[in-house]
């Protein structure tokens, strides 16, 4: 137990703060997605066939390739990009990417294509009565998305995104390949220089169930609160 | 781009075996737990929500390195026949994916359990079928043809897990992916081909899930 105090003997602080890191980690990833899924989920509804085309392909490409590979990629990828663009500029050293940033935006490209499908259900669910009623009353489509549609689909997506929640919060732990130290990787740390996997690795699990079963109390209860009236 | 081809593909042969293998566990282990999930004596139906909660809501990776690097820890298993198994990371892997998907399996049998309509059963119960044969001969069919889109979207989860052996030295598609990376500093190339040669698998399941959906596909 003395292996998780606070302070310089045990492992508690760091480990809190790494939880602390999780969480910021997801919620930034799960914002990201929902800007992607914001602009890829009128694509996928479009009745153009090009932008179709590219909804389509963003949803299947990324939900049929691993998760870690699209970490890879943009993490070396992204940092030799970097160092291509800066030697235009006459730099030559060696540029990194901040683990945070490239972690968060590549978690949040995967999640973005699974809450792109869950606001796609949505939108799908909503009566085209609706569609048709503001049109007839001459709503601007632009007005009928923000005031009439928008809201509706963010309540029957409650259910699905928390579904996409728990896979952006377990999809975290990927990015301690890049170095971030959040749970995974600070459990790796604090396993290697104590030598006893096992209790670090049951610490993290421990974390991410708590973590899991608190998210999914707080969105129930965001769940009756929507729903209240249906 | 040619001349990584070769490697890759070698890797993806690893990859499959340890998704083909994985799956064969997994859905055994998921059977039984959807069984003893359905089961009313609340001790047994609880051992079996909490393994599905944990492997559920835990990510894999966690559970890999507790099995690759939180079992060796442990004395008497160390000294016991086991680690003959638990010092092969390819077993390790296939240990860990089979109890994660074991557990998401789980609970798709049982939610196809549960809406099996109640007339099927008491019909059967009206005709004198005992209530094994009910099981095996109508609920069991019913249940895994209700559960075939679901479990093809696991199958697809669970392509997209085994990349996760690559963290734990294991040479499969990932890995080689990452070898190729190191050695020739082409991320792009490294990483874009195998992405493609994910994607080939997971369309190739998708497709072989669709045909068979069309083929046992279940009506209500």
């Amino acid at each position: 137990m003395e292996l998780l105090s606070f302070g310089d003997t045990g492992w508690g602080d760091e480990l809190f703060f790494a939880t602390l890191m999780t969480i910021a980690v997801s919620i930034t990833a799960m914002a990201i997605g929902f800007l992607f899924a914001l602009i890829f989920t009128p694509l996928k509804l479009s009745k153009i066939k090009t932008l179709n085309i590219i909804g389509n392909c963003y949803t299947t490409i990324i939900r049929g390739v691993p998760e870690l590979l699209i970490i890879y990629l943009l993490f070396f990828g992204g940092t030799g990009a970097a160092m291509y663009v800066a030697s235009i500029f006459g730099y030559d050293g060696y540029i990194e990417l901040n683990a945070f940033i490239t972690g968060a935006l590549a978690i949040g490209i995967i999640s973005g294509a699974y809450s792109t499908e869950v606001f796609r259900g949505a939108i799908l669910s909503i009566d085209k009565g609706q569609f048709e009623a503001s049109k007839v009353l001459g709503i601007k489509k632009s007005i009928q998305f923000y005031k009439i549609i928008l809201p509706q689909m963010l309540r029957l997506s409650i259910p699905n995104l928390s579904n996409v929640w728990q896979i952006t919060l377990k999809d975290t732990s990927l990015i301690s390949v890049t170095g971030l130290v959040e749970i995974m990787r600070q459990s790796y740390i604090a396993a290697g220089s104590t030598r006893d996997p096992l209790f670090f690795y049951s610490i993290a699990a421990v974390l991410y169930l708590i973590l899991t079963y608190l998210s999914m109390n707080l969105i129930n209860k965001l769940e009756i609160k929507y729903s209240k009236g249906y | 781009m040619i001349s990584i081809f070769p490697s890759l593909l070698s890797g993806a042969v690893i990859t499959l075996q340890l998704l083909a293998s994985s799956m064969f566990f997994g859905l055994i282990i998921g059977l039984i737990f959807a069984i003893l999930r359905i089961n009313k004596n609340p001790i047994i139906n609880k051992f079996a929500y909490a393994y599905s909660y944990f492997f559920r809501g835990t990510p894999l990776l966690v559970q890999l390195y507790l099995i690759y690097y939180g079992l060796a820890n442990i004395e008497f298993l160390r000294n016991s026949f086991f680690w003959v198994i638990i010092k092969e990371p390819y077993w390790c892997a296939i240990i860990a994916f089979s109890l994660n998907t074991g557990a998401y399996t789980s609970e798709i049998l049982r939610s196809a359990f549960q809406t099996i309509k109640k007339g099927y059963i008491e019909a059967a119960q009206s005709l004198g079928v005992t209530k094994k044969i009910t099981f095996y001969r109508i609920q069991l069919p019913i249940a895994i043809k209700q559960s075939l889109p679901a479990y093809g979207n696991e199958i697809i989860l669970m392509l997209k897990g085994t990349s996760l052996a690559s963290v734990i030295t294991i040479m499969d598609l990932m890995g080689e992916a990452r070898k190729v990376n190191v050695l020739t500093f082409k991320p792009f190339e490294a990483f874009i081909t195998a992405g493609i040669i994910y994607l080939f698998i997971t369309f190739i399941i998708h497709n072989i899930i669709k045909f068979l959906e069309k083929k046992y596909g279940f009506q209500t």
